[in-house]
């Protein structure tokens, strides 16, 4: 080992250190931000001591590579807006898992006849879980973006076809571990992993994004830590393994707060056969005037807002952000009940009420505010359905049974907001609108937000 | 690689694993997205792996160009990533100062 490799072994033992320290500070909104400047630093050490430390003799595609990829990803940094942070994490999610899958190929190109069986065995795990993510992740950024049809696509034998796509490819891997040469069998790997992708991705709704938002994320985490086992680079397997981690805890959380497996979400396609299986509760939905509306929220103690997806497709989180604040101008205490899948990935609606300048101590999470619901004096829903449905708590033959919900229905009166009398996504009934405490508002979230600030000023 | 390396490899993953379990489950939900964001970029690292594909000696053209690509894509993904994550973060940064002056 010469100066250069100690060098460069040494970056990256500083780059690995930087990563969990950035992670570290993410515990808190107020040591996040410098987190992150810790982990540029380590990027940026660990690619300065690859430059110097690895024999680069060609820099043309090196240089073109580095200037396009900052071009476009600084533009991506800049101009993405916030409700499209899902699209863009999913876009990026195929992007490295695509590198991973590109530098597995290029290993192979290289390397496939002097390397051991553990090496091929990590290579060929890099580019399945690369190109699967890829193509996987490229789906789902093009649901999100409703380039491509949200809704499950679902046909007889699903499973089956996808089983069978899964065994192909997992004999395509068996026999590459054993006979290296066979590079037919080796591209027929790669070609099946990018179908398994799509396979994989299109039967899931939108609205079960989160967990598969996070899934992809462990993916493509895996991907790159096994690279770092072909590469035999530490800090591969560290980063990458944070980053799987990461993916992975995300999807239990947001499995968990939708009460379902990981395999249901995955295989359940959940939303298709729904629609045929609700029941009709019956009663009336209580419509409410503006002015009495804004009578409530002005005479009372404590508010608290519960923004579903609605709000973000109706654009409403600055017109919310201006009521509650003539709101907190009369003495109103104001709070914001974040449910885990409010969103499309995890984490979303904090993002959302973060960019329309709502302070983050005013998000409350769910197990924080239930407790608080029953001295709440107006709960206001806007553009939520299932995170509020009672049903899921209160009637075990429910297909949302036991899934947790943000109990505003044991507030003392409640306003929802609403486009119509429509059903929700999931397309289920919801007995919280035929509360007698429970009053609807109907109309554009950002319209009658708008109208029910003027409504208060005039109180 | 030789079973020495490889048994280190697989101790690096197992504590790294660990590491992260405990590091990760202490991040609040409110910062979720972000911490999506950050990890993705962070696993942009593989951009290392991209660079020595793309410009060491000895490797035919076609892997200089899948290097390319990678390189590229990996740059996204890392510059792409800590940007969108810092926007973010300030968003969440300021409030403390924000909600004072408001308040005043």
């Amino acid at each position: 080992m010469n100066v250069a490799t100690y060098f460069m072994e040494a970056t990256y033992l500083i780059a690995s250190i930087l990563f969990v320290l950035a992670l570290k500070g993410m515990s808190h909104p107020e040591t996040a931000r410098r987190g992150m400047f810790l982990a540029e630093g380590g990027m940026f050490a660990a690619i300065v001591g690859t430059l110097v430390g690895q024999h680069i003799v060609t820099w043309v595609w090196i240089i073109a590579g580095l200037m396009l990829g900052s071009i476009i990803g600084a533009w991506m940094a800049i101009w993405v807006p916030m409700t499209a942070m899902p699209q863009r994490t999913a876009l990026s999610h195929a992007f490295g898992a695509l590198a991973a899958a590109l530098v597995g190929v290029g290993e192979f190109l290289v390397h496939a006849r002097d390397m051991s069986v553990v090496t091929r065995g990590a290579l060929g795990f890099e580019v399945i879980l690369g190109s699967l993510t890829t193509t996987g992740s490229l789906i789902a950024a093009g649901k999100l973006q409703g380039v491509i049809y949200g809704k499950p696509v679902q046909f007889k034998g699903q499973n089956f076809v996808n089983l069978a796509i899964f065994l192909a490819m997992a004999g395509c891997f068996g026999y590459f571990w054993i006979y290296p040469e066979a590079s037919a069998v080796f591209y027929s790997m790669l070609g099946i992993a990018f179908v398994f992708g799509v396979m994989l991705v299109i039967p899931i709704g939108s609205a079960d994004m989160p967990v598969v938002m996070s899934l992809l994320n462990s993916y493509a985490g895996l991907a790159a830590a096994a690279t770092g086992f072909v590469l035999g680079n530490n800090v591969l397997i560290i980063a990458g393994t944070l980053d799987g981690f990461s993916g992975f805890i995300l999807s239990v959380l947001m499995c968990k707060a939708m009460n379902r497996s990981i395999t249901n979400v995955l295989f359940g396609g959940f939303g298709a056969v729904v629609a045929e299986a609700t029941v009709n509760v019956g009663g009336v939905m209580r419509e409410i005037s503006m002015d009495d509306a804004a009578m409530q929220l002005a005479f009372a103690n404590r508010v608290v807002f519960v923004p579903g997806y609605g709000l973000a497709t109706a654009q409403a989180q600055h017109a919310v952000r201006e009521l509650a604040e003539l709101l907190e101008a009369r003495g109103v205490t104001v709070k914001y009940a974040i449910h885990p899948v409010a969103g499309r990935m995890p984490g979303h609606m904090n993002v959302l009420l973060a960019e329309a300048n709502v302070p983050y101590s005013a998000l409350y999470e769910m197990e924080q505010i239930n407790p608080e619901f029953p001295s709440t004096d107006v709960a206001v829903v806007i553009g939520a359905n299932d995170v509020v449905n009672p049903d899921a708590r209160d009637n075990p033959t429910s297909l949302i049974a036991g899934m947790p919900i943000l109990e505003v229905d044991r507030a003392k009166s409640v306003i929802v907001l609403k486009r119509g009398q429509g059903r929700g996504f999931s397309g289920l009934e919801n007995p919280l609108f035929f509360k007698a405490c429970t009053s609807m508002l109907y109309g554009d979230a950002k319209a009658s937000l708008g109208h029910l600030a003027q409504a208060v000023q005039h109180v | 690689m030789n079973p020495a390396v490889l048994i280190a490899s697989v101790y690096v993953f197992a504590l790294a694993a660990f590491l992260g379990y405990q590091v990760i489950s202490r991040v609040p939900p409110l910062l979720h997205t972000p911490l999506m964001s950050a990890t993705n970029a962070i696993s942009g690292i593989s951009l290392i792996g991209s660079l020595v594909l793309a410009g060491a000696a000895h490797y035919p053209l076609f892997a200089h160009i899948l290097g390319f690509v990678a390189v590229t894509t990996a740059t996204i993904n890392v510059v792409g990533g800590f940007g969108i994550t810092d926007r973010m973060l300030k968003m969440f940064g300021n409030r403390k100062a924000q909600t004072k002056e408001v308040t005043k």
